[in-house]
């Protein structure tokens, strides 16, 4: 809570230092009657202080302000791009730990073989291409130049409980392919790299020399005593990566031109559409106190240890 | 209180190359691809340094460069007869050139940005370490704060803020850096910090600051240098990115990344020159980057097990 009302504070005068949105806003040739009436309507004449405590009033309302642009309630126009969003990250960190886990499970068994190695290097080279030159060189080579997918846009979407989802169509499917691809890329070889730590730090353990001792199947020591183990830390960082994706699709969102929050960030920011932001960096904000207490949560639960802890006296 | 007498340097032992440490610079030269990188980032640091020297085109200079070149394709020939390898943008610029000076200011940005974070993250790192309690505490609460949040978020944030400009995103990038510093030197330092000799320098009555500076730092610098490697790559991405999303570098000094998003609008149409090299080389120089720094930070585990 108390980092909630820090950031509110900080961005809100943040936002405000940028500059006049009337400027932007009102039509050049508006009179100056026009202008005030303008300026009032959005509540702009008040003081800096008293502007902020009005936000804070309506924020714990659920209300953070009407856009500027649009002429909606800002947390709204944001709610309804957020399915986007969330159906990308998704998406990404399904496809990074059903390709990543493995994978590193392989290189942390099998650390000295030559194809740890080349995924190993390819890892990095997963995290090192900047995003936005890998959507573009996706778009070039699927779009541009093989003619399979299109370049932009969220295609056909079904409606499931009111929320339009795109992966249930043909259509849709086309248009999510290349901008998961491009979120999931990095994340694939994030899990890959901790898998394979940790399998191999795992691997030197003492219960599993023990169970190898006792006669353990191999496949069943990796499934049972290792895997289970790794996964404690690879689920935190799922975690942490939801929120980080969020923020990431940013860049994704504006090369492929996804309808998600994202994109409407970076729009609002040229034009300083100062509710928007605010109640974007609010939200975010939330999302990630909310995915931290869930983590925990989770991490409660996987590890019987922590439960321990909590009941010893 | 006395002043502390002056230690004879002659009694002090010089820095050895211990068999350890020998060791594990062959284990890094031994490294076939390992090599390769540090090649490409010498030969990336004196093109960016040098090569703008002898470009053949100043991107900046309008007189050298004609509209009527615009967007030719790798190989053809402009007006004045010079071959551009790479083609040319939208303004009718070489792309080599424009590649070279765009190198430039990304690794500008990079190197100053980290180096300005390392230097604050490595003082707050030591004050919370040397000090500890509230202080410790206060440092680390505003450390976790910041990076409670994805460091694009932040930066994208400031920028839309304090605007655009070489400078402004080195300040964005510091304040999401430093953080990271700040929480590695702090770990380094604490283990340090208990350490005889840094009791017997605070017997000795050596200021707090001679203390943090040098006993704590030379011991326990290591590991935030080994990580410093891998941010800049992070700073240079982080700069192309914002570049890319127009809030970074201005248009009048373009870095990699705002060359690439410049060719973003011809992609659609095939001219896919004026995105690909300029990100080409973008690539070459993270994933050097980050190569070396991976490799060193395995050298260094080794040596602790």
């Amino acid at each position: 809570m108390a980092v909630l009302l820090a950031v509110s504070l900080v961005v809100f005068l943040a936002v405000f230092a940028v500059g006049d949105p009337v400027e932007l806003l009102i039509n050049p040739e508006a009179t100056q009657h026009e202008r005030e009436m303008m300026v009032r309507a959005l509540g702009l004449d008040r003081p800096v202080w008293m502007q902020y405590l009005t936000f804070l009033g309506n924020a714990m309302q659920g209300d953070l302000g009407i856009s500027f642009v649009h002429g909606e309630p800002a947390l709204q126009i944001i709610i309804e791009r957020m399915p986007a969003t969330f159906e990308l990250v998704f998406f990404a960190l399904l496809i990074a730990s059903l390709v990543g886990i493995p994978l590193g499970l392989y290189v942390g068994l099998n650390s000295d073989a030559s194809l740890s190695r080349a995924i190993m290097t390819g890892s990095i080279l997963g995290y090192s291409i900047p995003n936005f030159w890998k959507g573009m060189m996706l778009i070039l080579l699927l779009s541009v130049w093989l003619h399979w997918l299109p370049t932009s846009g969220r295609g056909e979407t079904v409606d499931i409980l009111g929320i339009p989802v795109s992966f249930l169509t043909w259509d849709g499917v086309r248009h999510l392919v290349m901008p998961v691809l491009n979120l999931a890329i990095p994340n694939t070889a994030l899990m890959i790299r901790l898998t394979a730590s940790g399998a191999a730090e795992a691997r030197t353990q003492d219960y599993v020399k023990f169970a190898r001792a006792k006669g353990v199947r191999p496949q069943r020591i990796v499934r049972r005593h290792i895997l289970r183990n790794i996964l404690i830390p690879v689920i935190t960082v799922l975690g942490i990566e939801f929120g980080a994706l969020i923020a990431f699709s940013t860049i994704t969102e504006t090369v492929f031109a996804w309808p998600g929050m994202g994109k409407l960030l970076i729009t609002s920011i040229y034009r300083l559409d100062r509710p928007v932001v605010v109640s974007y960096v609010m939200l975010i904000t939330f999302l990630f106190v909310l995915i931290n207490l869930i983590v925990d949560l989770i991490y409660a639960a996987l590890d019987p240890r922590v439960k321990l802890m909590d009941r010893a006296p | 209180m006395t002043k502390p007498r002056p230690i004879d340097p002659t009694l002090v032992p010089p820095l050895v190359e211990t068999p350890q440490r020998r060791f594990n610079l062959r284990r890094i030269k031994r490294r076939p691809n390992m090599k390769t990188a540090l090649i490409a980032l010498v030969v990336i640091l004196a093109a960016g340094l040098l090569l703008p020297f002898a470009a053949p085109q100043n991107p900046y200079d309008l007189s050298t460069f004609s509209v009527m070149d615009n967007r030719l394709p790798p190989g053809e020939r402009s007006l004045d007869g010079l071959t551009v390898w790479l083609g040319t943008d939208s303004q009718g610029r070489d792309m080599v050139s424009a590649i070279l000076y765009g190198m430039r200011v990304s690794l500008l940005v990079g190197l100053a940005a980290t180096s300005l974070a390392l230097s604050i993250g490595v003082t707050v790192g030591l004050l919370a370490a040397m000090f500890g309690g509230r202080i410790d505490a206060l440092l680390m609460r505003l450390v976790d704060f910041i990076l409670g949040f994805p460091s694009i978020l932040v930066a994208l944030v400031l920028l839309a803020v304090i605007g655009r400009g070489v400078d402004k995103v080195i300040i964005a990038i510091v304040v999401v850096q430093w953080a990271t510093y700040a929480r590695i030197m702090r770990a380094a330092a604490m283990v340090e910090r208990r350490k005889e000799y840094v009791e017997a320098a605070e017997n000795l009555g050596y200021p707090s600051w001679r203390i943090m500076f040098r006993h704590l730092l030379p011991n326990s610098i290591g590991s935030v240098l080994v990580v410093a490697t891998i941010y800049v790559a992070h700073a240079i991405t982080l700069e192309a990115t914002l570049s890319f999303l127009g809030v970074g570098v201005p248009v009048t000094q373009p870095s990699l990344g705002l060359l690439v998003a410049s060719g973003f609008e011809f992609l659609m149409s095939g001219e896919y020159w004026i995105s690909l090299f300029p990100g080409l080389a973008l690539l070459v120089l993270i994933f050097s980057l980050n190569l070396v720094g991976d490799r060193l930070r395995e050298a260094l585990d080794s040596r602790r097990s």
